[in-house]
Formats: C-alpha cells, structure tokens, sequence
C-alpha cells in the first residue's frame, strides 16, 4: 500500500476543535481538544492513549480496488453491486459504521436478503439473551458519575475504556455531594488491572480474584447471602465465604450499587447466564435498596448498529432478510455460523473506526469497506477506502449505555467516501 | 395543476362543517378555494357518498426513543407472529405491540393517520428519538421534552429560583431538544426512586430537592404558559395505576388554579377504592371535574385486550407493576441525572376484574366527558392497546349495541361494578372527526392541519362509509399527505417521509451560562454535544423540520 502524506503545507494556519466526541470506544468520551493543521490531527487536550493513536494516524491516500487493481469509485461500486446482484445471501458483517451508515447497512439488506451481524456480535449477543429472557435494570454514565457509592467491577478491569474511571468514577464535583472516599470500589474477575480503582485519596479496591467462567458462580453465593442464607461451605471459587458475606453486607448498605460487566470480556460459552446472575442480584437488591447493572461495550459503533438495527427491523442484530421479511436467530446468524453453514455467498465487510481488524476469511466473494491504512491479510474482490465517522465526516454514534448519543465532529477532510455514502450509490444501482 | 375531490361528504369540525357535499381542491400540497374558471383540474376523484375528513393526529403515541427500542429489542415473540414482508414500495419490519419504525408509519398512514406526536422524549436521549421518527416514513412527528425529574429542574425549585430563569431552562430545552412541547411524569418521582422513595404523592415531598409534585407541576406549566408553547404542560401524573389515584387526579386539576393543563391517559389515573376488590372506577368524579374546568384536556389511554407491553418514562411505577410483567420479563433503567424508563410486557385480559373495569373506566371517561374539544382518542400506545386498535376502539364509541356486546363478555363483577350499560351516548363521525383530526391539531397548535379549509396542508382521508366502522376506519379508500396521494383502499402506493414539528420559543439565552457550568461540573456529555441541531434531522435526506409558531 502506497502511503503518501497529505499534509499540503506544513506552514498552514491551524485550526482548534473543541468538544470534540471520541467514536473510538464505547464511552464516547467528547470533551478532546484537536489540532488539524495540514490536514494531521494532534489531541491538545484529553487525549487517552487509544485516542492518540486512532486520531493521530496520518492520512493515507489510498484508492478503491478491484481484485486488487487500482479502479475509480464509481467502478468499485458497479463491482460491489455486480456481486450482490448475484448473490443469494450476502453477509453484511463487522459493521464499524455510525448511525448513517448503519441506516443504509440495512437498507441494503432488505433490498438484497443478507444477513447482518456486528464484529462484536457475540458480546451484544451476550447481552441480548439475558434482555430477552428476563430482563434487567440498568443506569447510564451520569447516574454512576453522582450517584453510584458502590461499584463492583465483575470480569472487566475497563482499561479497554481508558478514561472511564476519570470520566465517571472520581470526579471533583458530584450532583449530590457524593465524595470520592465514600465511593467503593470492588473488582471480581481473574487478573485484573485494579490500580485505576484507587481512590485519589489512596484507599485501595476490593478484588476478589477467581476465574473469569466462575464469577457467576460467586455472584450467585452473594445473591445466596443478601437474601440471607448461609454458605454451608468455607470458600466460593476459592473466595472465603466470609469475604463474599462482607461484600453481600456491603452491597445491602449501598445507596446506589452498580455492577459494571464488559460481554466482550465474558468470552466463554454461556457467559450470558453469568451476565443474567448480575442483573438478578442488582434486582432483587432493588426491592430494598437502589441498585443497577451496567454493560461496558459498543466499540466500533456497535451499540450504535444494535439500536438501528432494533428500530429499523424490529429485532436486534444477527437478522436475516432472505425470507423478505427480517428473521432474527442470534445463534444461527451469527457471522461465524453463517459462514460455516454456508447460509451466504457473498461478504460485505465494514470497519471505519478500526484499521487493525480483518475480515473472516470465506471463499465467497468478498467486498471490505475498511479504513485506507487497513492492512488485509488477503485480497478482497474489492475494497473501497472509508472515511472514519467523528475525524472526516459528521454522523452519529450510540454511547455503551445504549441510551446516549452524540453527535461527531468533521475535523479532516477525507478523499475517501462515508460508508453511508457508498452504501447509498450502490443500493441506487441494485 | 388542481386535485378536484368532488361529491364527498365532509366532517371539517374547525369550519362547523357537519356532513355537507362539498367539493375540495388542492393545489401544491394545500387546500385552496375553487380555482378561477380557466385552471387546470388535473385529476378529480368522484367520492360519492364517501366521507372526507382531515388526515388523523395522534397526540400522545410512544413511537420512537429509548424505551420503545428497548421493548422492541426484548420481546422477539411479540414480532414472531406479525411479520411484515418488504413490498416493491415498502421495506420489511415487523411488530404487533413494539413495532418497528417502518412499519409503524405504513401502519399510520394505512389508517388514514397523518401526524403522530412522540410524548416522552427524554432530554438526554432526544438524538435517538429524533433518529427513530426520522426513520417513521409517511407521517409528520413531533415529540415532548420530559422533564421535572431532572436534576436541573429540580436544584432549581429547591433553591426558589425565580421562575423567570425556570421558563428559560424550560425555552431552552425545547430549542436544544427540536420538541414540540413539555411533558412531565410522575412530577419528581422518577427522581425520587433513584432516591430509593417508592412513591410519591402530590403533596410529597422529593426527600433529596425538598419539593413535591405540586410544585412541580404548578412551575412548568407556568413556564410553558409564559413561553407561548401551544400545547398545555402535558402531564402524567402521580400514583399512575394505583388504586384511589382519582383524589390525586383531582387535586391536580386544582393545583393548576385555572392554567392550561393536558391530562394524558387519565383512565390509568381514574381508579377508586370502592367495592371488595378495592378497585372501582372514577370515571364520573373525573369526567364531571374536566366537564367543569375548560383549561383542562385529557387524553384516555384507553385499555383494549390482548398482549401488549408498556412503556414508560415513569421508572418508578414501572418497577411497582413488574409483577405482573407477561411474559416474566421486564426493564427498568435510571438515566443520566435527568430521567428514566420502565418496559414492561402486560396482557390485559377481558375476564380479569381489574382489567375488565379499567376497560370499561376508559369508555365511561370517553362517554361521560361532553366536549369532545378536550378529550383525545388514544391508547397510550402501546401501553393501553397497540395504535392498530383505534379503528375497534372508534367503533365502541359510535355504536352502543357493539359497546354493550363486547360488556356482556368481560368479567361480570366489572361489568356491574361499572356505569357503562346505563351510557346510551354514541359518537358521531362529527365528533370522531374533532376528537382524532380538529381538536389535537387545535391543541398543538397545527394552525394549517386538522382541517379541510383554504391554506390548509392536504393532508386529506376519506372512507367509505360502513356501519361497520371498525371496518370502516381500518382501511380508508385514498390518503392524502401534502396533496399527494398516498394510500389507496388501505394500501401504500407511495412513501413519503414527513416532517418533524418544532417549536422555537423565545428565552434568555443567559440561561445557557449556568447550563454550561454545570454540565462541565456533573454530566458526562458536553452542552454543545447535548443540543440537536437541524442538520442532524435532515442531514440523511428523510427529515424536514417545520417550525411552528408560539402564541
């Protein structure tokens, strides 16, 4: 891949955004402050280290493919929509887009019978089985910002989320005067990094360490203890029981507790159960006192492709359209199985927010919308370039609690297309 | 390029039009007297015998935004068995009780509906509601900013700020929110349950602000009083479905002193505490004080049966009912310091005494209140009834002999415990025509809708008249929406995507300093990254933005 700086004079006047919304993870963090001059990006202000490295990579010049020959856009796209004219099912997959790409993600999909399924569709999947079974009681950022007292961090440390401990956790001020060292903070999980748990004024988090796959286990001990039952054995996955009763007490006294799980970070076979275990403790904790679950997630637009597909089929994702009407099966749906049960014959690809991840490798046609700097382990039928919603185009995306939403910024221009704007042109000419 | 409709019967309630033949022209998208002799008719549609009337308004219908997604998301077996297949024109969706967005605006349309208004958009999540109505093709939407729970509001009526800085707040969440009104729920005590207080009456007080729903109410309405906002503070009260809620009903009208207030869904709010079961009905205690006050309207929330799932902004009574959540699944969520939401599946069953009798409260209420001005046809959809009901639900209020069919089969003890029987009031379709088209758009102040005169937006239904009307309003022969023909025989034949109303009231804009401050101080989004601006709703081609004036 040719790469070639677009910074066209260095000696150009510089231009300063403020409030500037961060799409890459899912906490939306929008309070960055960048520098474009030339057409490079420079985080002045509240840049985390995920942020730098996504904002501040340089433009590169790429052009769309065709079997990796060089072609115009316009070409491109009679390719892409040449592919999925003659497919039965095309797969739509990874779906790194934002809210206007997603609109036409399943605009196309109606038009074409594909199934669509996000890169992190197991996480949402994960949580999406334990809304349907029996529901749950969740809060958002603003609420744990000011009124969370207690907050147990059950298998996610949420350094996948860099500034959410500064963002949401210890603040200077709190809506009800809520101060810092009267917050607690208790991790569960296997090896977790717990120093972002150490409140300003040193005092140290609770972790009780066991395996990932047991933390279920554990949290239906303490449900056991809030209830009021006694443990008949002395450890829970090698937590003593006396520890797991100091914490059933504690989360009885708590004003306001929060059980903060990351579904990507529960990746074991019927994690679900175990994210149905929390959201069961923090209902029954709410017949007495206030409690509330909260997932930690939507990394490369994915609470932002849940909701739309929500309001737009009816069904979150893993849907399929073949039957002309949307069909939705989280298991069957789901990009691995689709693709091993040979359910599709074509591949449509999307990543704008992320250069670094590729497509599952299918001998069926491929099509990949990714970033220009993504480095393919293969060569697709044809590849188009996009533009990154929030860097070089406007847009919106859904913040991790899944009731947010900001709006992002154009800070660059882009010779590449949007993905809502490619996916338009084609679904023009099918 | 004239549209003739000629022959047709027309209910235009705003011009005191009762069932008279006359002929109606429309030219670029409006209504216009009868063109000079030498004009261009285009097209005439003979409609003999056929009932005109303005396109319907739903004032009050829980379409689009947080809640709605996630009841939406949770029940697959509530779209299981209501599949809807993509056409040549339409796309695919699906949903009987939480439909999808699509599918809810054929659905709209398809019943002669031409504008519905979204009446719980929270403040913090007015982008996605703004999405999902942009995504509701064939009718114009609007939403309410909800408010009174959210901190702001409330840290300053604790602190006696003036109203003067209240009304600005008030003017300013309109603006950076693209509403077309102000809603509050349960005045407080979404706030307050975060606090862990599990109800709250109107003269309790908020434990953490110190202020009582009273307060609360008496300050908003004045706020959208002083700002011109057209339609009155809309309200859903305290004690929603809590039995004996009628003394908190009434004493909320009295608490207003006269100001302009909307009721909505008041049968939740009607209920006694007569009889064994300690259920009885209010509806004529509270028909008789809407009767008696005219800066009162009301809307019915009117409960039909079957499965549906409700969906609310009032976290707090949510949590209460989800005991009886069918199936055995339900959500409750706290949200951003400014409010909250509750989904909660319910089936409501006609041999269920409680049920039955809040059935029967909401067509007492429609019968017993006289001004059909102020009492609007709705379902609370979905938390009554799914919108696809009305057609059924007009039909129980036009013909008496089916109302009291339907009484005979629902649980006896209700059916005795209720006035219904002894109501011989029916419906005109005059009255059909201004509770569904004149008064709603008279209401929101949709000065150029909700009627069939000159400069009036075509937006035209008609239907073949049936004594079935239950058939009758299910499927009209033509829709027009902004003079283009839409729908025809209860069928889409062309989409359109129509437009979101907004209000763009007059404040001082000072208000946002402090705004500012504190959402640097304690929100987790930034003040200018919380507004919406207009090229968010039209930016993807499928909104338009209407701004509708102040009074």
């Amino acid at each position: 891949m040719k790469e070639l700086s677009l910074d066209k004079t260095s000696n150009s006047a510089a231009t300063i955004t403020r409030d500037v919304p961060c799409p890459f993870c899912g906490i939306l963090c929008d309070d960055l402050v960048i520098q474009n001059q030339g057409e490079t990006l420079k985080i002045l202000e509240n840049g985390c280290p995920k942020a730098i490295s996504a904002f501040e990579t340089k433009l590169v010049a790429t052009s769309p493919k065709i079997n990796g020959t060089t072609a115009s856009l316009d070409d491109a796209i009679s390719a892409m929509s040449d592919i999925l004219k003659n497919s039965r099912t095309p797969l739509i997959s990874g779906l790194g887009t934002d809210a206007g790409g997603m609109r036409q993600v399943m605009h196309l999909a109606d038009k074409t019978g594909g199934i669509v399924d996000h890169m992190h569709g197991d996480a949402l999947t994960r949580n999406s089985l334990v809304l349907q079974d029996l529901g749950w009681i969740t809060t958002s950022m603003t609420e744990i910002r000011n009124r969370a007292d207690l907050i147990i961090f059950a298998g996610t440390d949420a350094t996948k989320y860099p500034r959410f401990f500064e963002r949401t956790i210890w603040n200077k001020k709190s809506m009800f005067k809520l101060k810092n060292e009267e917050r607690q903070i208790v991790y569960i999980g296997n090896k977790l990094e717990t120093k972002s748990g150490i409140n300003p004024n040193g005092k140290r988090p609770s972790v009780l360490s066991c395996k990932t796959e047991q933390i279920g286990e554990v949290i239906s001990s303490l449900h056991a203890l809030v209830t009021g039952a006694t443990l008949d054995v002395s450890k829970v996955a090698g937590i003593e029981t006396k520890t797991l009763q100091s914490l059933a007490d504690k989360m009885k006294a708590a004003k306001y507790g929060v059980i903060v799980w990351s579904p990507s970070e529960l990746d074991f076979p019927h994690a679900e159960l175990t994210i149905q275990n929390f959201c069961e403790i923090v209902k029954y904790l709410t017949r007495f006192t206030r409690f509330a679950g909260f997932s930690l997630s939507g990394n490369d637009g994915s609470t932002t492709a849940n909701n739309v597909c929500a309001w737009q089929s009816g069904y979150p994702l893993r849907v399929n359209f073949n039957k002309g009407y949307p069909d939705y099966d989280a298991q069957r749906y789901s990009t691995r199985n689709a693709l091993k049960n040979k359910e599709v014959d074509s591949l449509l690809w999307i990543s704008s927010f992320s250069s670094n991840v590729n497509p599952p490798r299918a001998s069926i046609p491929t099509i990949v919308l990714a970033k220009p700097d993504t480095k393919l382990n293969f060569k697709p039928d044809v590849f188009i370039p996009v533009s990154t919603p929030g860097v070089e185009h406007t847009g919106q995306l859904f913040r991790t609690d899944s009731v947010v939403s900001l709006p992002l910024k154009k800070l660059r221009e882009s010779s590449c297309a949007s993905v809502h704007s490619v996916l338009k042109q084609l679904i023009e000419r099918i | 390029m004239y549209t003739k409709l000629t022959n047709g019967i027309v209910y235009d309630p705003v011009h005191g039009i009762n069932g008279e033949h006359r002929d109606i022209y429309i030219h670029d998208g409006h209504i216009t007297r009868k063109p000079l002799g030498n004009a261009k008719i285009c097209k005439t549609y003979d409609l003999k015998g056929k009932i005109i009337m303005a396109g319907a308004i739903d004032i009050h219908t829980h379409i689009g935004g947080g809640k709605v997604n996630i009841a939406r998301m949770m029940l697959p077996e509530d779209h299981a068995t209501d599949l809807v297949e993509k056409t040549e024109l339409t796309r695919s969706g699906c949903g009987y009780a939480a439909p999808s967005t699509l599918t809810a605006g054929y659905r709209y349309a398809e019943m002669g509906y031409t504008a519905c208004f979204e009446p719980a958009m929270l403040p913090s999540n007015a982008r996605q509601t703004h999405m999902e109505m942009a995504d509701t093709p064939m009718v114009d939407k609007g939403a309410y900013a909800m408010l009174g729970s959210d901190d702001f509001f409330l840290r300053m009526l604790a602190s006696k700020k003036d109203q003067a800085a209240i009304s600005d707040y008030v003017g300013w969440t309109i603006n950076a929110t693209q509403a077309m009104g102000i809603k509050v729920v349960n005045p407080g005590g979404i706030s307050a349950f975060k606090f862990n207080q599990r109800k709250l009456d109107l003269d309790e007080l908020n434990q953490y602000y110190g202020v009582s729903p009273r307060d609360i109410i008496k300050s908003l309405a004045r706020a959208v009083t002083e700002l011109g906002i057209p339609h009155p503070l809309h309200v859903h009260g305290c004690n929603l479905g809590v039995p004996g809620n009628l003394d908190t009903t009434l004493e909320t009208i009295r608490a207003v002193d006269g100001m302009r207030m909307h009721l909505t869904h008041i049968q939740f709010h009607s209920y006694g505490t007569e009889g064994d079961k300690k259920f009885s009905s209010g509806a004529a205690e509270i028909a008789e004080a809407v009767n008696k006050n005219p800066n009162i309207s009301i809307d019915v929330g009117q409960v039909l049966f079957g499965q549906t799932v409700t969906a609310s902004g009032d976290s707090m009574l949510q949590y209460a009912g989800h005991w009886h959540a069918h199936p055995k699944k339900w959500v409750v969520m706290d949200i951003e310091c400014d409010a909250g939401c509750g989904v909660v599946p319910f089936k409501y069953r006609d041999k269920n005494f409680v049920n039955a009798l809040q059935w029967a409260i909401g067509l007492e209420l429609f019968l017993l209140v006289d001004d059909p001005w102020r009492i609007f046809l709705t379902t609370d959809h979905p938390n009554g009834a799914p919108f696809t009901s009305y057609p059924h639900l007009i039909r129980l209020l036009m013909d008496r002999s089916f109302r009291n069919d339907m009484l005979a089969s629902i649980n006896k003890e209700a059916a005795a415990a209720s006035t219904l029987a002894s109501i011989d009031r029916e419906y005109s379709l005059y009255d059909i025509a201004i509770m569904t088209r004149a008064a709603p758009a008279k209401s929101l102040g949709l000065k150029n809708r909700g009627h069939l005169g000159s400069g009036a937006v075509a937006d035209i239904t008609i239907y073949s008249n049936n004594k079935d009307k239950e058939k009758m309003f299910s499927k009209p022969d033509y829709v027009f929406k902004d003079g283009e023909l839409i729908v025809r025989n209860g069928k889409i034949i062309k989409v359109v995507n129509g437009a979101t109303h907004t209000l763009r009231p007059e404040y001082d804009n000072g208000i946002e300093k402090s705004l500012k401050r504190y959402f640097e101080d304690f929100q987790t989004v930034s003040l200018g990254n919380f507004k919406i601006d207009d090229d968010e709703i039209v930016e993807h081609g499928n909104g338009r933005i209407i701004v509708q004036p102040c009074m």
